[in-house]
């Protein structure tokens, strides 16, 4: 791991890269040269990554350095300022059926008028014109999807009334359900309590193991999902490094991409940051 | 003795309020009207779900308060008032459409507006020299005195506003519900908001014709709010609001049709009525809990 953008993928063979060693396996995204800037605030550049089948990417960095825009220009709602993006080898388009989305958790209000069935069955066919019509084959399929999610015992109830757990686990099948071959995940663990975030995170690995599913994961905290992690995507400060968490979290590494002195520690299974400045814009779109 | 006089005085405010002997005749005068009357409560029913989903209910005020602008400008000049609270509306929908994308933003551009279309409608009202029964009727209701040409304005409004909730309905769910999910999805979710905001304009202004212009939040916001009280269930929720709204408005008709009140008291009492009720009913509901006896194992 040397020089700057860290466009090289590891192949260091440590063991983590072992299922990823056919290179002719096509990338499930592809991203070659990537650049977005908002006017002349450039967030990244020169991004170069390839998420492959099964593959579990961490994306760390402070706020405002293009975490969630990243995600935007995965899911097609944004485009590159520079370089291009391939979904499986095709131009990115939004609202695709191989790409499902995870939020951040946001409490719905009280009174909702939906149920936790109704949120999953958006995921089906939410995006269509007309009527919700009463198919039964979706209405198989949500339950199928609940079911594969441990949410079937709250199926009928209204999304106001579920913990913020319950109802992660209900985004995630909404998420799940167009069978998408690359799960974004937009901080899903946020504001959940630990038992909560081993759940859920637990749930989006599962997924990986059992269908291949590659998984693109923003978060500001890595602890909760360290031992899933293949590889981490770090934006800092217009840079950015990619590699396993062993190469990338490290005082060094993260010292040259801040451009100041940082101290990463280790206890245990955990890792801390300390040091990190603050971004100088808060407010800018993260 | 005083007991009497209260007896008698009682009496007079009953016959005030629910008198008139000969109401068969004066139901045949009003069969348009309850026909009116019942397809508003379905699109107020209907749209109040949106209203409540995408929390707009200031903005249906504030809607309200312009077409009542627009209407008495149409009265002032001897123009046609449904057409002028049309006018109205679609002006306030515009603005709050075009000026108000956050939710802060909206309120405030509501608020800024809001006072201002009061006071021209005020001005415009002043300035009219017609019947004052005509003006009292912009701000309080006056369905009874729908006219034929009027009737038709007011069905084909309606029509339109069902046809286009029909076609949006479950996209504008999704982007009610989860803006950022939805778009992800391919939900035009910038495009649906101004569209759903002149929607909303639309069903204002025919509203204000059953209700007037301060009362139809009764209308467009308090049906849905009822029956969200009660059921989670989407169906159910767009039902029971039809349901809800259909009875205040029809029941408001046949209550005043016997009086000298104005119809809004009724419209208005009986939509909020079945509103304590929804909520003592979502009180014991919750009391029971969610209705599901698995237990939560996320």
């Amino acid at each position: 791991m040397s020089g700057r953008g860290g466009a090289t993928p590891p192949g260091d063979g440590n063991g983590r890269d072992q299922g990823h060693a056919r290179v002719t396996a096509q990338a499930e995204l592809s991203l070659r040269g990537a650049a977005l800037s908002y006017g002349d605030r450039t967030l990244w550049q020169g991004l170069d990554l390839d998420l492959r089948r099964g593959e579990f990417v961490a994306v760390l960095g402070p706020n405002g350095s293009g975490k969630t825009s990243l995600l935007r220009v995965l899911l097609g709602v944004r485009p590159l300022s520079a370089g291009t993006l391939l979904v499986r080898g095709r131009p990115p388009r939004r609202g695709s059926d191989l790409i499902g989305y995870i939020p951040q958790h946001k409490a719905a209000a009280a009174h909702t008028p939906l149920r936790a069935r109704d949120l999953v069955r958006l995921g089906i066919d939410g995006h269509r014109w007309g009527l919700p019509t009463g198919g039964a084959r979706a209405r198989r399929r949500t339950g199928e999807l609940l079911a594969a999610v441990g949410a079937a015992g709250y199926a009928d109830a209204p999304i106001g009334l579920l913990s913020g757990g319950e109802q992660q686990r209900v985004r995630v099948a909404q998420a799940l359900a167009t069978g998408p071959r690359v799960l974004l995940c937009d901080e899903p663990l946020l504001s959940l309590d630990p038992h909560h975030q081993r759940a859920v995170s637990a749930l989006i690995d599962g997924r990986r193991r059992s269908h291949g599913t590659a998984v693109l994961f923003v978060t500001h905290e890595i602890n909760p999902i360290l031992h899933l992690t293949d590889r981490v995507l770090y934006l800092a400060g217009g840079r950015f490094r990619i590699g396993t968490p062993e190469e990338v979290l490290t005082s060094p590494v993260l010292s040259e991409l801040y451009g100041s002195p940082v101290e990463v520690f280790r206890t245990g299974e955990r890792i801390v940051v300390a040091g990190a400045p603050e971004p100088r814009e808060p407010g800018a779109p993260s | 003795m005083t007991g009497l006089v209260a007896a008698n005085a009682g009496a007079d405010v009953w016959h005030e309020l629910f008198g008139r002997e000969d109401y068969g005749e004066l139901l045949a005068l009003v069969g348009d009207s309850l026909v009116a009357g019942a397809v508003l409560g379905v699109v107020g029913g209907l749209v109040s779900v949106f209203v409540m989903m995408r929390d707009l209910a200031f903005a249906v005020h504030g809607i309200a308060e312009l077409s009542f602008a627009g209407a008495s400008g149409a009265l002032l000049v001897g123009a046609d008032v449904v057409a002028g609270s049309l006018a109205g509306s679609l002006v306030a929908a515009v603005l709050i459409g075009a000026l108000g994308v956050g939710a802060r933003d909206r309120n405030s551009i509501i608020g800024v507006v809001m006072p201002f279309g009061l006071g021209l409608g005020v001005l415009f009202l002043s300035l009219y020299k017609g019947r004052a029964a005509n003006k009292f009727g912009l701000l309080t209701g006056q369905i009874v005195a729908v006219d034929t040409p009027r009737m038709t304005w007011l069905i084909g409004t309606c029509v339109l506003v069902l046809a286009a909730l029909a076609v949006m309905w479950r996209p504008l769910t999704f982007a009610s519900l989860d803006p950022d999910v939805a778009a992800a999805r391919g939900v035009p979710v910038r495009a649906l908001s101004p569209v759903f905001t002149v929607v909303l304009g639309l069903a204002v202004a025919v509203s204000i014709q059953v209700v007037g212009a301060l009362l139809v939040l009764s209308l467009i916001v308090t049906p849905a709010a009822a029956a969200m009280r009660v059921t989670a269930a989407p169906l159910l929720v767009a039902s029971l609001s039809v349901a809800f709204a259909v009875v205040s408005v029809v029941g408001g008709i046949l209550l005043a049709l016997g009086s000298s009140v104005p119809i809004s008291p009724y419209v208005t009492t009986l939509s909020f009525t079945i509103y304590l009720a929804c909520r003592a009913a979502g009180a014991m509901r919750a009391r029971r809990g969610r209705g599901s006896a698995a237990p939560a194992n996320a």
